[in-house]
């Protein structure tokens, strides 16, 4: 829907993203009249694009609903938009001596926007609703790790649950709950920033659709109106306690279908804010907007990941085939040309916004990850060639521009093999077709595979993607010892170790390169005069409520 | 008259069972829209049961025609996937478009119809070679170059207007669009008037006219303009649904959230009841606008009757 990227990514990737609260800054404060101009002040305009799902916690997994989530909702932790670090929010502690039984003790004080208590049970009653399965919650596996998930939410299509409320759960008391976990999973605290453990009130479960037609929150904002498909007011909750208060008067949020229009609309000063900066504008942008312009790293990567299930690629010669396919690619060149170095050339299977100390390790990946088309040719040769002699990259046609840079990696890998018919992209129609045919395992060659992560931690960009049987292995890659080293990494005591046993695993990833890692992708903002103090968090959604209007 | 105007509505009814069904079975064959749901993560299958099994996805194709032609009767047109129902959506949509849509068939009729009679009355002039000439460099440039041109000129460039149309759309903001949206058409019309005009000064019911001394602006909008009008009004009929359905560059272009708009996330997002549900009444529209065309041209011709 738009010449452009991000939305592309951002609708088809699983997402959401957190918006980021303004905990620990100090750049901010100043006596810059927050108190006063700042802080009753102007509303920020900005782009928006139309949720997808009814916006709940659990069921949204895109930006443009994620956006909205992230100032309404804060959860038991948050994730420093700077940093990207997890920080408590609402919980006070969250203790655990063996990695699977968590001690949550929460923060007293904190208040629905209508008035209600949060406490343990709006957390409880609305992780054992997200779970349940007649709600058909799309991130309900999300709470999986929890004890007695399968119970609640039994993995056989068809299967009656037995239970309605998950045994992992126990009150303690109104700022007190237990949660046990069916395995040890030391960075489980971590994951509790995520949209979908947010907290519910009592009006939600008392009556759902008049919620969904104007959610009420513990956020920094209310929603003053909505209306679907066109744009949402939102303004700044003055009841809010919390340390992240909004430091302008409201958002007001626009619908765009095209990024475009959007972008036009900045220049004509009818907009402030635009989170999408179209590719056709990249090479203009810096002239338009100056140092408005916003070009900083987000947690998704681009990867092309193989069927490991086809024949085609299933023997244990197609590793050198794929590595040497993945030497065959000018990262560099292709990141410069098309995309105006709005990406970044990746050398691992993570994202430089997890930072040293998370996991991001440049040049993990090593020589296998850069160009070197002598190298290229001769490892696909060792391999046995190219199965068949030529393969197709696929991609979904309907949203963004794949097309531009598949052409461009196709193009990269035929200059290196000295052949022009070794590599042809292959479009498919619809999103929808293209994730059933990669679901139903009816790939034959690669395919383009993008990854955004849930919450910034090394475990989200590996486990869901590489271990056995995970909830996203469109590869369908197994291999025993990664599994091993993950399921130390997940029960290790500390997070450093953690850490450190996850690149274990991903070293695996260099000799079986089940995908191959091809970019870190950026988030892009743009923004009028108006407007002060805006970032881009890790998520790549710009952080509102920090946000100045002068 | 009146017997023919219900011998045609009773012939729609085949004709809307059967557009129904063709669009809801080409909807169908796009595919599962369940695993889009859940982005670049497998759907965990349970969920997507549970899905599957809300929206009648696991019934055969007959039998999920059935139930939709079922609720379509009781009013119901199904559900979006973002939680609202298809009629509020159209609710929405449908008056926006309408307004576009008149806007732009009131440059088609003022402007066309004059500038097809202009020069369809002073053919090899100067002015007609140069109206046919602005008429082909319109009809060969496509609408989305006209559309941003025209928008990053009025919209940034000079300011006199906004870029993109609020929610509310007003007809003051749809002028622009209306435009773009019209040009082609437009285009085709003025092509058509002149044609037309031309073959028509030359008749010998105009020569009579003439010879009886009549005044020039009679014989030209009374006899000459009415005869003319029967391709142009044929034309026009039939753009009403083409701009309504068709206006999904425009809308996107100018960011005006009615029907194409719509209907452009319902096949995004492989949503069957928003496409089914707009496109039925996009079906009807034009039934409707035929309908009116016949009509109108007993009103042009007194040698049509209809019985």
């Amino acid at each position: 829907m738009r010449g452009a990227t991000r939305v592309k990514w951002a609708v088809g990737v699983t997402v959401v993203a957190l918006t980021a609260a303004a905990c620990g800054s100090s750049s901010d404060s100043g006596g810059s009249g927050s108190s006063t101009g700042g802080s009753g002040g102007g509303i920020v305009r900005a782009s928006w694009g139309d949720p997808q799902n009814p916006l709940e916690p659990a069921n949204t997994n895109e930006v443009q609903g994620g956006k909205v989530l992230d100032m309404i909702f804060r959860g038991l932790k948050i994730y420093n938009p700077k940093t990207a670090k997890a920080e408590n929010m609402i919980a006070q502690s969250i203790t655990s001596s063996d990695s699977q039984n968590f001690d949550i003790k929460l923060k007293s004080g904190w208040t629905f926007s209508n008035g209600e208590p949060v406490n343990s049970d709006s957390f409880i009653n609305a992780w054992n609703y997200d779970t349940q399965l007649k709600n058909a919650q799309l991130n309900a596996s999300f709470f999986s790790y929890i004890d007695g998930y399968d119970k609640v939410h039994p993995d056989t299509p068809g299967a009656k649950p037995s239970a309605t409320t998950l045994s992992g759960l126990t009150k303690v008391s109104d700022t007190e709950f237990k949660v046990k976990l069916n395995q040890k999973f030391a960075l489980f605290p971590d994951t509790l920033g995520y949209a979908a453990f947010y907290p519910l009130p009592q009006a939600f479960f008392s009556n759902r659709q008049s919620w969904l037609a104007k959610p009420i929150g513990n956020g920094p904002y209310e929603i003053s109106s909505y209306t679907k498909g066109s744009k949402m007011e939102l303004k700044k909750w003055d009841g809010y306690k919390g340390p992240d208060p909004a430091q302008n008067g409201g958002v007001e949020l626009r619908v765009y279908t095209d990024n475009n229009t959007a972008y036009t609309d900045l220049q004509a000063g009818n907009i402030d804010l635009v989170d999408d900066v179209p590719v056709s504008q990249l090479q203009n942008v810096k002239s338009d907007l100056g140092s408005r312009y916003i070009n900083v790293p987000a947690g998704i990567i681009q990867t092309i990941a193989f069927p490991l299930y086809s024949s085609r690629w299933s023997s244990p010669n197609a590793a050198k085939v794929r590595q040497g396919l993945s030497m065959a690619i000018n990262r560099e060149q292709i990141t410069q040309q098309i995309f105006q170095n709005t990406r970044t050339p990746a050398s691992d299977w993570t994202s430089p916004v997890l930072g040293d100390a998370g996991g991001f390790k440049k040049g993990l990946c090593g020589e296998e990850c850069t160009y070197n088309p002598d190298k290229a040719k001769q490892l696909i040769s060792e391999g046995g060639g190219l199965p068949g002699g030529k393969i197709t990259i696929s991609y979904n046609a309907d949203t963004g521009s794949h097309k531009e840079w598949v052409d461009a990696l196709c193009n990269s890998i035929n200059n290196a093999l000295g052949n022009n018919k070794a590599c042809v992209g292959a479009p498919i129609g619809t999103f929808a077709d293209f994730r059933n045919r990669i679901t139903s395992k009816q790939m034959n060659d690669p395919f383009r595979a993008g990854w955004q992560m849930d919450y910034p931690l090394i475990q989200d960009f590996l486990q869901p993607q590489y271990y056995t049987g995970a909830s996203s292995n469109d590869s369908h890659y197994s291999n025993a010892n990664f599994d091993k080293l993950v399921n130390e990494a997940n029960a290790a005591s500390s997070t450093s170790d953690s850490v450190s046993k996850f690149q274990d695993a991903e070293k695996q990833l260099v000799t079986d390169m089940p995908a191959i890692p091809l970019w870190y992708q950026n988030g892009s903002a743009g923004y009028s005069s108006n407007l002060s103090n805006v970032a881009l968090n890790p998520f790549s959604v710009p952080v509102y409520n920090e946000i100045k209007v002068k | 008259m009146g017997r023919y105007v219900i011998r045609r509505l009773l012939q729609m009814i085949p004709v809307f069972i059967g557009s129904t069904f063709l669009i809801f079975f080409m909807v169908y064959a796009l595919g599962d829209p369940v695993a889009a749901l859940f982005g670049d993560r497998a759907p965990d299958p349970a969920t997507a049961a549970q899905i599957r099994n809300d929206l009648h996805l696991n019934d055969p194709l007959w039998k999920q025609y059935l139930i939709y032609m079922k609720n379509i009767f009781t009013g119901d047109f199904g559900t979006a996937f973002n939680g609202e129902s298809v009629t509020s959506l159209m609710g929405s949509a449908f008056p926006v478009t309408i307004r576009l849509t008149i806007v732009a068939i009131l440059f088609e009729i003022v402007i066309g119809i004059s500038l097809g009679v202009l020069t369809g009355m002073r053919r090899g002039k100067p002015d007609d070679t140069g109206v046919l000439l602005l008429t082909l460099i319109v009809i060969s440039v496509p609408t989305f170059v006209t559309g941003y041109v025209l928008q990053y000129l009025f919209g940034v460039q000079w300011g006199w207007v906004s870029p993109s149309v609020s929610p509310e759309a007003p007809f003051n903001e749809l002028i622009l669009p209306g435009l773009v949206l019209a040009l082609v058409s437009l285009a085709y019309v003025t092509r058509l008037t002149r044609t037309s005009i031309a073959e028509n000064t030359r008749a010998d019911y105009l020569r009579t006219a003439v010879a009886k001394g009549l005044p020039r602006h009679r014989i030209i909008i009374r006899h000459l303009l009415r005869n003319s009008l029967i391709p142009v009004v044929t034309f026009i009929g039939t753009d009403v649904g083409f701009l309504m359905g068709g206006a999904i560059v425009t809308e996107r272009i100018f960011n005006i959230h009615g029907v194409g708009y719509q209907l452009y996330q319902g096949i995004l997002r492989n949503n069957a009841p928003t496409v089914v549900g707009f496109v039925t009444i996009l079906v009807l529209v034009f039934l409707i606008a035929n309908l009116l065309v016949d009509l109108l041209y007993a009103v042009l011709d007194p040698r049509i009757r209809y019985a």
